[in-house]
């Protein structure tokens, strides 16, 4: 269990969570490798079905990571994916699994040191519950 | 030849003029007819005729035909109650030739609280028709001795027709007018719901009487005395269309710890009084639920014993 | 438009439980305008059902398609040539659907995968509310312009009961009163003597009361 490397797909929106990413980049702090960034105009063209995929094709965990509600640049991007991210919580909660495989994060322009620290939040939420396809 | 529409001994009170005073017994959640035989006891030649519910609040009891007979059987006369909610329209003109044929001989007209209230709240909805129609169903059957669908009954019930009202219910400007709807439907009497605001209920009375409406129907103004804090905090506060006045809490309150029963009855007491006096309101309908042994006591300090008997 | 809601996940896959190849047909009809019944859904519910498969070590093949309507046989006939590749069929359009995949091909399993719920429309985005229970015989002028059969509890035609409280149904505070509201509208008009006109028990003769229904225009008949 112990040596168990989740994979993670993470969403991450063109404003906050890019210029984060940047900005970690500058400060030479490595996301963990096992994370792979997509990058979107904005959380809010998220769909449902782009949350569900991943775990389709075996993902382990899922995360979002965009705007502050009240400074999203496209004003209600980030709370419409915040919703449909709750929504498929539950689904995996109505397919036997875990609801915490999926998160959704608020993250402020520039904080790079935030933007790892997320990343590795959700490594270690994920790797405590074990691979998604458990054998 | 009967100049009476029932000759019910409420339409016999009322007919002569003189102040009416009903009382109210609920069915048991069964078959148990203890209880039922001690309520009606306690009613006994107390009160003119005693309402008796049909599946109240939509929670299963015996049914309100049966609790009847029982009451008849006792010396008692029932208000025999029918709601819309579980009957359809050939159900309910039978169960009124039904009721009839036994002695029953009041009948009053209700909607009925819906299903959801009680303990079958998943069961189907009927309302084939509402309390107005029911009103006019009863009226058809017993002044032109047809059924709803026009054909002739051979011999026609003959109850007398009563409907409730609310006052305080909304939107209250309309409730006068929905009053003048059930009695041009065909109801002979009416009880309202329980009255605690006086003013409001004195300025919806003068508006009856101005619209002539107490010169075609007697109308009895609903009475149940406050037992607790609880209870008229409860009635403010949960039940719809039920006007409780602050007043009427704060002077529960002040009655002091033991003593708040006893001036619940004086605050009822006081308003049989005033209804007596005041114009178009042709008796009282006492409301004392699962307190029907404080009847016979409050019939007594009201000054409405003896009953007339005819 | 009709309006359903989805049937929990669990439900829909206890019922193809142990079946290796579906189908799911959606319906671009009401049930897309309501979200619950079109291409999107179509694809999630399938993805749902591949990762429960993966996660129980089955394979499970679920194939997605959505029909134009599944009210009408022309459409339902589209799916004739793939349809006999599956055990089972799961429509999420609204109740006809499962009935005309049933109809049209008998030798198929058609499971319903929604929730047919009532006639209604769109209060804003994401609320449907209930406004016709298609009685057969509609005589909402008479009332405002709002129909009391479907929208009063008790369905009451000389309403309102004792039971309206602030504009709320007694059943719940979510509720309308639309007795409330029909009152308060025709006072309004000063139609006050419409409102305290007698309306006669209604025929539910036209309604599902008289048994199922039928509508036919004769000059469209071959």
């Amino acid at each position: 269990m112990n040596d168990f490397k989740p994979q993670l797909v993470a969403f991450c929106c063109s404003n906050c969570a890019s210029s984060a990413a940047k900005v970690a980049e500058g400060m030479k702090k490595a996301l963990p490798d096992n994370v792979k960034i997509i990058h979107i105009p904005c959380t809010g063209r998220i769909e449902i079905l782009h949350l569900l995929k991943p775990f389709e094709e075996g993902a382990d965990g899922v995360y979002v990571a965009g705007c502050q509600e009240d400074s999203c640049q496209y004003v209600s991007g980030i709370a419409k994916a915040t919703k449909r991210v709750m929504y498929v919580k539950k689904i995996l909660e109505e397919l036997g699994s875990e609801p915490d495989r999926i998160d959704v994060f608020n993250l402020s322009a520039g904080k790079g040191q935030e933007f790892v620290e997320v990343a590795y939040k959700m490594v270690n939420t994920v790797k405590e519950l074990g691979p998604f396809l458990s054998a | 030849m009967s100049e009476y529409k029932s000759g019910s001994n409420l339409e016999k009170v009322l007919n002569a003029g003189l102040f009416a005073f009903t009382g109210e017994c609920g069915p048991p959640q069964g078959a148990n007819l203890t209880h039922l035989k001690e309520k009606a006891g306690y009613l006994k030649g107390c009160v003119d005729a005693v309402n008796v519910t049909d599946n109240q609040t939509a929670v299963v009891r015996m049914s309100s035909w049966a609790a009847s007979l029982i009451l008849l059987q006792e010396g008692l006369e029932p208000n025999f109650q029918m709601v819309c909610r579980d009957r359809n329209r050939l159900a309910i003109q039978s169960d009124i030739l039904g009721a009839y044929t036994m002695g029953i001989r009041n009948m009053l007209c209700l909607s009925g609280d819906h299903q959801k209230f009680g303990n079958h709240p998943e069961a189907k909805n009927v309302f084939d028709i509402d309390s107005m129609q029911l009103i006019y169903t009863t009226k058809t059957m017993r002044d032109e001795g047809k059924f709803l669908s026009g054909q002739d009954i051979d011999v026609a019930p003959k109850l007398f027709i009563g409907a409730a009202s609310n006052p305080f219910a909304e939107p209250v400007d309309f409730r006068v007018h929905r009053l003048a709807k059930k009695i041009a439907a065909g109801a002979d009497f009416i009880q309202t719901q329980c009255i605690y605001n006086m003013d409001r209920f004195r300025s919806f009375m003068k508006q009856a009487v101005d619209m002539g409406l107490t010169e075609k129907c007697y109308i009895l103004a609903g009475v149940t005395p406050m037992k607790s804090v609880g209870m008229a905090r409860y009635m403010a506060n949960s039940v719809p269309g039920m006007d409780v006045p602050d007043s009427l809490i704060k002077r529960l309150k002040g009655a002091g710890k033991g003593k708040i029963a006893e001036e619940g009855i004086k605050f009822a007491l006081e308003q049989i009084e005033e209804f007596k006096e005041m114009e178009g309101v042709a008796g009282v309908h006492l409301m004392a639920i699962e307190w029907e042994h404080k009847v016979p006591e409050i019939a007594e300090r009201a000054g409405v014993l003896p009953r007339p008997t005819f | 438009m009709i309006v359903a809601e989805p049937k929990p996940i669990k439900e829909i896959l206890e019922m193809v439980k142990d079946l290796k190849k579906i189908l799911v047909v959606g319906c671009k009809g009401c049930v897309t305008v309501c979200n619950v019944g079109g291409t999107k859904e179509v694809g999630i519910l399938a993805s749902s059902i591949k990762i429960y498969g993966k996660k129980n070590g089955q394979e499970i093949e679920v194939e997605e398609y959505t029909l134009e309507r599944q009210c009408d046989p022309e459409y339902v006939d589209e799916i004739k040539n793939i349809i006999g590749d599956y055990d089972a069929v799961i429509s999420i359009a609204c109740g006809v659907g499962p009935q005309f995949l049933s109809e049209r091909y008998p030798s198929s399993k058609i499971f319903p995968g929604v929730n047919t719920k009532f006639i209604g429309g769109a209060i804003e985005h994401g609320i449907w509310s209930e406004r016709c229970a298609g009685c057969g015989t509609c005589v909402v002028h008479f009332f405002g312009g709002l129909c009391p059969i479907s929208r009063c509890s008790k369905s009451l035609l000389n309403g309102p009961c004792g039971g309206s409280s602030n504009g709320k149904c007694e059943i719940s505070k979510d509720v309308e009163c639309i007795w409330d509201s029909i009152v308060r509208k025709m006072m309004e008009q000063n139609r006050l003597d419409e409102l305290i006109e007698f309306k006669p028990p209604k025929s539910w003769i036209t309604a599902r009361d008289g048994g199922p229904r039928r509508m036919i225009r004769e000059e469209l008949v071959k």
